[in-house]
């Protein structure tokens, strides 16, 4: 070890000696977001890393379409837009070195609305405290009013939360596989489980249901223990620099090993050779002769790492078959994303329970305590009264597997985020699925598919500079519109690079959660809504075309009908402006309209070539009861294609749900859009003004803001309706809806799923051409599952 | 002591029967000396059967070398620098194969093994035998090393087997060999009792040498290794080693012995200022081994003795709380530690006891056997003891007054499969 290391570890032990640092420069205002309106606090002060968490309001554009035509007469437009602010609630969960919870809460105080009596302010926001450091730093959580929370019970009640609300927040790890993640997605029926949470000790919870929860056991050998004896068997000066060392050493050098005891594997008892037969055990100096004594300190951290890890690995596993538990998480500061340390433990899981029982991890196991602390008392956030979900802009991905040495010093050192948006209401799984708990909506895992993530990587940095365009355009009179923008690029090509490094940084990386990437940075930099004049306009046009496209359909034989409709609904799908070859074409051509979209279209046979078999259903069957369609564009994708389908529809008896999204994305149509524009279309066609006034046609929102679709969190309206009306026929329009998510999806009633390739990658992908068509109707597979057996 | 049972008799009754293969039972004896060996990770562990019904015309037979060998071990309790015989363990008037003698529990460290190797090849131990009993991985370590070296077979024998064997030998033939530790928690009324242990299946085996092996054994013949783990007595020691620059596990017990590992430990009361009534965790448990040694300013002020106590504590509560479970899991009460480990550590003993008290509220009982390391040596003897010599060295029999014991019961034993 170098003298200027030494030097360095001296004034770090003073300062802490002293306290706290109070020299560091915080990236302050960048971190502590929202500072102003924030109004709960939780503080988990551990030994070596703080986690502060609050809830906050902010104020947003957004978008407000207005059926109110006749205020202004000047304009000839449907509807009339204008924007808005609304308020938004969030939580923030930041995670930062313990060393500087002064500065940090100095600068919170400081920051809050009310600055005038300083530490009083954070009184006043009911701060919780908890941590071991809690009591270590009792001269500031005095000073600063903190309720003391019970420890224990706090983390199952962050895991309860993340498991409930953050898709592919739970991963099995296995280091031998690409990618070494494998994500869980989202999680049903999360109970019962067992939590091991790694603290300074390790906390042994079952976990029943919501509130039914009992600590079994726990050990002292926890990360207290690596960390103490990693200090004194090391000069690491920190956590971070222990595990560092620990991934360069090398512990056969300090571990007795079987083969050292028995010169090979102990075969009659099946432990092979390598296994550690006695950690620290040639450290022994009665042990070897010779004064064997060079073992590095990096060999000792390792071996120091790999017996804590494994310990708590077999004590978890006796816990949980003791108690018949299939799912252990692990939490806590130990763990800390570490591979080493997740392989080992899930090395000791698996071999215990001879694979039987999971060793699970979490992407944010740091939080869990300041979850909990801060869900103390705040049931309302936690009720069940609506979701919140993963604001990618606003949260810091897992670190890469691959990470230097480099990349972890850096990383410990800067604030690692978590943010979570509040979502209007409860989002559950749609009935209409066939098994939920096999359903996985995308259809490409680009953390496995290297081919594809490289091209997806590329083709969205590609993309990204029209977006940023577009986004500027939809706010003209804005001044700081540009510098908005150029942040907004900035940012997700940011976010670009960590997962081209991590491809698994949060969560299963798919061409679903790249789209949502841009929405949530949009939306960071107050673009909420950049397509709202363009859907405006297109709703305009092309709502002056139905009229005579429906007067055209009615004329036409049925056979005729049913495949001009189709066809419709396909020409319609061209219209997408999240498509860039599209954009292409409509920006070069703006005369490109709903004809010429059809002449674009591929001839029969399809690439995916359904249409008979529709048909046959549509002709012969008895009608179906009850349509749901999860709808696309707006402009001709929604008015020219999805309404004369849906008239159509009615027409033979079928009642029929439009789901929209509930938030806006690219030029998707949204509920409240769509609730216009259906009276709209009901002055041109009696059909859904009847079906209205009867309640046969009915408008939802989806409960999403993506292009793609997520069937396990749909609006629980939504769901309640569908069941409501026996809906027994699911029809999805669009390539983010169709062919990204979905494409595989099996669903318990009649599905049409219904898209034109508008990528030429993925057409070629697929073996077709641009524009060639997916026309693909699946029959209830409930049926043929129950017949089959 | 408080608890005598009947164990005077039962020994009586023992020593004085002859339906153990060992005792009274001549059979088929192997060439002398008689040497159980247990190479372990650390210790290597003998049990020698010193013969002491050797009549004058046996002793002028005896060869040279088999009486040199008698006198070097029962002469001494010390072997070079590191060899130690533990007298206070030796066995008197023991009938094993047909003979009465001595039993001596002897330990030297496994890596003086080459010397010990030098040693049988000097006193030129091939020309009694062609074979000795092992256990223990250094069985199959040293298996080449001696027949290339003293030309000698080592027979490997199944470690848990002689294990259990052993443990059911001595205990049979040692009055008070089982025992517990009463009320361990208050030292002042602590105190060693003996448990009677004729009827003690089902049971669980913890045995802590480097690593630690558990077994459940629910008959002498019904037993498996159900568990175990690397942090034994090995890290113990390398771990005082390390943090102590000490050199014994004498000596590490003995830093032990003087230190507070609550100034190295953080406890309960330390996080939540009391007991944790919640949980049922008492103010005064650990609640983070060495959880205090990231402070630089808690690092200056502990001792060496220090971190050896909280090194000790650490690793006997790890075992513990492994017994424990596998107990429960086994749906096992009695609960037997064994090893080395315990060897003149009756802290570790005592924080056992307690730990499996006070987790089990009281259903648990941690029990302790005198002989701690010593019983898979033990088992080794009683194999060799039962092992066909088909090797027999001819040149040599004629010479050894056991050999032709040996030799005079063929014919009585070869209708024996």
């Amino acid at each position: 070890m170098s003298d200027t290391h030494q030097e360095g570890n001296a004034n770090e032990e003073v300062e802490s000696a002293a306290g706290y640092s109070t020299s560091i420069e915080l990236p302050s205002a960048q971190v502590f977001r929202n500072l102003k309106n924030a109004n709960r606090f939780a503080i988990d002060i551990g030994g070596s890393l703080a986690k502060l968490a609050y809830s906050s309001t902010f104020q947003r554009k957004t978008a407000l379409v207005s059926d109110d035509v006749n205020k202004n007469t000047t304009s000839g437009h449907i509807y009339e837009i204008s924007e808005t602010e609304e308020t938004g609630n969030r939580l923030h969960f930041i995670k930062f070195e313990t060393k500087f919870i002064e500065t940090c809460l100095d600068f919170i105080c400081q920051n809050l609305v009310d600055d005038v009596n300083h530490y009083g302010a954070l009184k006043e926001k009911h701060v919780k405290t908890t941590g071991g450091g809690a009591y270590k730093y009792k001269d500031l959580t005095v000073r600063t009013q903190i309720d003391k929370e019970d420890e224990i019970d706090l983390p199952n009640q962050g895991c309860n939360f993340l498991l409930k609300n953050i898709p592919d927040e739970v991963f099995l790890y296995d280091r031998h596989d690409t990618p070494q993640y494998k994500f869980q997605g989202v999680e049903h029926d999360i109970f019962p489980y067992l939590l091991v949470n790694i603290g300074s000790g390790v906390s042994i919870i079952k976990v029943e249901a919501e509130n039914q929860f009992e600590r079994i056991g726990g050990t002292s050998t926890g990360g207290g223990t690596f960390w103490g004896l990693g200090s004194l068997l090391t000069g690491a000066k920190d956590f971070d620099e222990l595990l560092e060392l620990a991934e360069s050493g090398d512990h056969r050098s300090v571990d007795m090993l079987v083969k050292d005891i028995y010169g090979g594997a102990y075969t009659c008892v099946g432990l092979p050779g390598e296994v550690i037969a006695s950690s620290f055990g040639k450290a022994a100096r009665s042990c070897t002769h010779q004064n064997n004594h060079n073992s590095k300190e990096a060999d000792c951290a390792k071996s120091l790492l790999l017996s804590i890890s494994n310990d708590i690995g077999q004590i978890s596993c006796l816990h949980a078959k003791l108690h018949n538990l299939k799912k252990i998480y692990f939490g806590g500061f130990f763990i800390r994303g570490h591979p080493m340390t997740m392989h080992t433990i899930t090395y000791a899981i698996n071999y215990w329970s001879k694979g039987d029982i999971q060793a699970l991890f979490l992407r944010h196991e740091g939080y869990l305590g300041a979850i909990g602390a801060f869900l103390k008392g705040a049931e309302e956030e936690d009720g069940g009264l609506y979701s919140w979900g993963e604001n990618y802009a606003g949260s810091s991905g897992l670190q890469s597997p691959q990470g230097s040495a480099f990349q972890f010093k850096t990383r410990s050192s800067t604030f690692d985020m978590l943010e979570l948006d509040k979502l209007s209401k409860p989002l559950i799984c749609c009935p209409l699925l066939l098994d939920p708990a096999s359903y996985i909506p995308d259809t490409v895992d680009l953390t496995h598919d290297r081919e594809a993530r490289e091209y997806w990587l590329q083709c969205f940095s590609e993309s990204i500079e029209r977006t940023r365009c577009q986004a500027v355009s939809s706010q003209p009179n804005s001044d700081d519109v540009e510098q908005r923008a150029s942040k907004f690029k900035e940012k997700y090509l940011s976010r670009l690079q960590d997962l081209k490094q991590n491809p698994c940084a949060y969560g299963t990386l798919t061409v679903r959660s790249l789209l949502d990437m841009v929405n949530h940075c949009l939306q960071e930099f107050n673009f909420t809504d950049p397509y709202l004049q363009q859907k405006q306009f297109e709703n305009d046009q092309a709502l002056k075309c139905l009229p005579d496209l429906l007067r055209q359909h009615c004329e036409m034989t049925f056979e005729q009908r049913q495949f001009a409709i189709s066809k419709g609904l396909l020409a319609g799908n061209v219209f997408d402006w999240g498509a860039q070859e599209v954009v292409q074409i409509l920006s070069e051509n703006k005369e490109f309209g709903f004809l010429e979209a059809q002449d674009k279209l591929q001839g029969r046979p399809w690439l995916f070539d359904d249409y008979d078999h529709w048909y046959e259903r549509v002709s012969q069957g008895p009608p179906h009861k009850c349509a749901a369609i999860f709808c696309d564009n707006s402009g001709a994708d929604i008015i020219l294609g999805v309404m004369p389908f849906t008239v159509d529809l009615l027409q033979r008896g079928t009642q029929v749900i439009l789901c929209a999204n509930s938030r806006p994305t690219l030029n998707d149509v949204t509920f409240t859009e769509l609730l216009i524009l259906v009276k709209r279309v009901a002055a041109v066609s009696d059909v859904i003004r009847t079906a209205l006034d009867q309640g046969h046609l009915k408008v939802m929102e989806s409960g999403q803001g993506s292009p793609c679709l997520d069937l396990r969190l749909t609006d629980h309206e939504l769901v309640q309706m569908m069941r409501r009306q026996g809906t027994d026929l699911i029809v999805i329009v669009g390539m983010g809806r169709a062919v990204h998510t979905n494409c595989h999806a099996a669903f318990a009633c009649d599905a049409l799923k219904v898209a034109v390739l508008k990528n030429r990658w993925l057409a070629n992908r697929l073996g077709g051409n641009m524009f060639d068509v997916m026309f693909k109707f699946e029959r209830s597979r409930k049926v043929a599952a129950s017949a089959g057996r | 002591m408080a608890e005598k049972l009947s164990l005077d008799d039962t020994c009586g009754e023992v020593l004085g029967s002859s339906n153990s293969p060992l005792h009274g039972d001549p059979v088929y004896c192997p060439p002398m000396p008689w040497f159980g060996m247990d190479i372990g990770g650390t210790l290597t562990k003998l049990v020698y059967f010193e013969p002491q019904d050797i009549s004058e015309h046996e002793e002028q037979q005896e060869v040279e070398t088999l009486k040199t060998i008698r006198k070097y071990l029962t002469g001494n309790v010390a072997y070079g620098k590191t060899g130690i015989r533990d007298v206070h363990l030796e066995m008197k008037n023991q009938v094993i194969g047909g003979r009465l003698g001595s039993l001596h529990f002897i330990r030297f460290p496994t890596y003086e093994m080459p010397a010990f190797v030098e040693l049988a090849k000097s006193k030129n131990f091939s020309s009694l035998s062609d074979t000795i009993c092992a256990t223990g991985g250094g069985a199959f370590k040293f298996e080449e090393d001696f027949k290339r070296e003293v030309k000698l077979e080592l027979h490997k024998i199944d470690e848990l087997d002689c294990l259990i064997k052993g443990i059911h030998y001595i205990d049979r033939y040692n009055p008070f060999e089982c025992y517990y530790w009463k009320t361990p928690n208050e030292p002042e009324k602590c105190e060693k009792v003996p448990f009677d242990f004729r009827n003690p299946y089902p049971y669980l085996v913890v045995n802590i040498g480097s690593g630690v092996s558990i077994l459940a054994v629910n008959s002498p013949e019904d037993y498996k290794r159900v568990s175990g783990t690397s942090l034994g007595g090995g890290t113990f020691l390398g771990l005082c080693c390390l943090l102590t620059g000490c050199e014994t596990f004498e000596e590490a017990i003995g830093l032990a012995s003087q230190g507070d590992s609550t100034r190295v430990d953080k406890l309960v009361k330390d996080i939540y200022g009391g007991d944790y009534e919640k949980f049922g965790l008492k103010g005064d448990a650990v609640a983070s081994s060495f959880g205090y040694m990231n402070l630089k300013e808690k690092r200056e002020n502990v001792s060496k003795a220090d971190l050896a106590k909280a090194t000790l504590v650490t690793i006997t509560n790890n075992i513990g709380s492994l017994a424990r479970m596998c107990a429960v899991t086994q749906g096992i009460e009695r609960v037997v530690f064994v090893g080395n480990f315990l060897r003149v550590n009756t802290i570790s003993m005592k924080l056992l006891a307690y730990a499996m008290e006070f987790w089990s509220k009281g259903a648990m009982k941690a029990l302790f056997l005198e002989h701690e390391g010593y019983f898979g040596a033990m088992g080794c003897l009683q194999e060799l003891m039962k092992m066909e010599h088909h090797h027999t060295v001819e040149e040599n029999a004629v010479n050894s007054p056991a050999q032709e014991r040996d030799l005079q019961q063929v014919p009585s034993t070869s209708s024996v499969p």
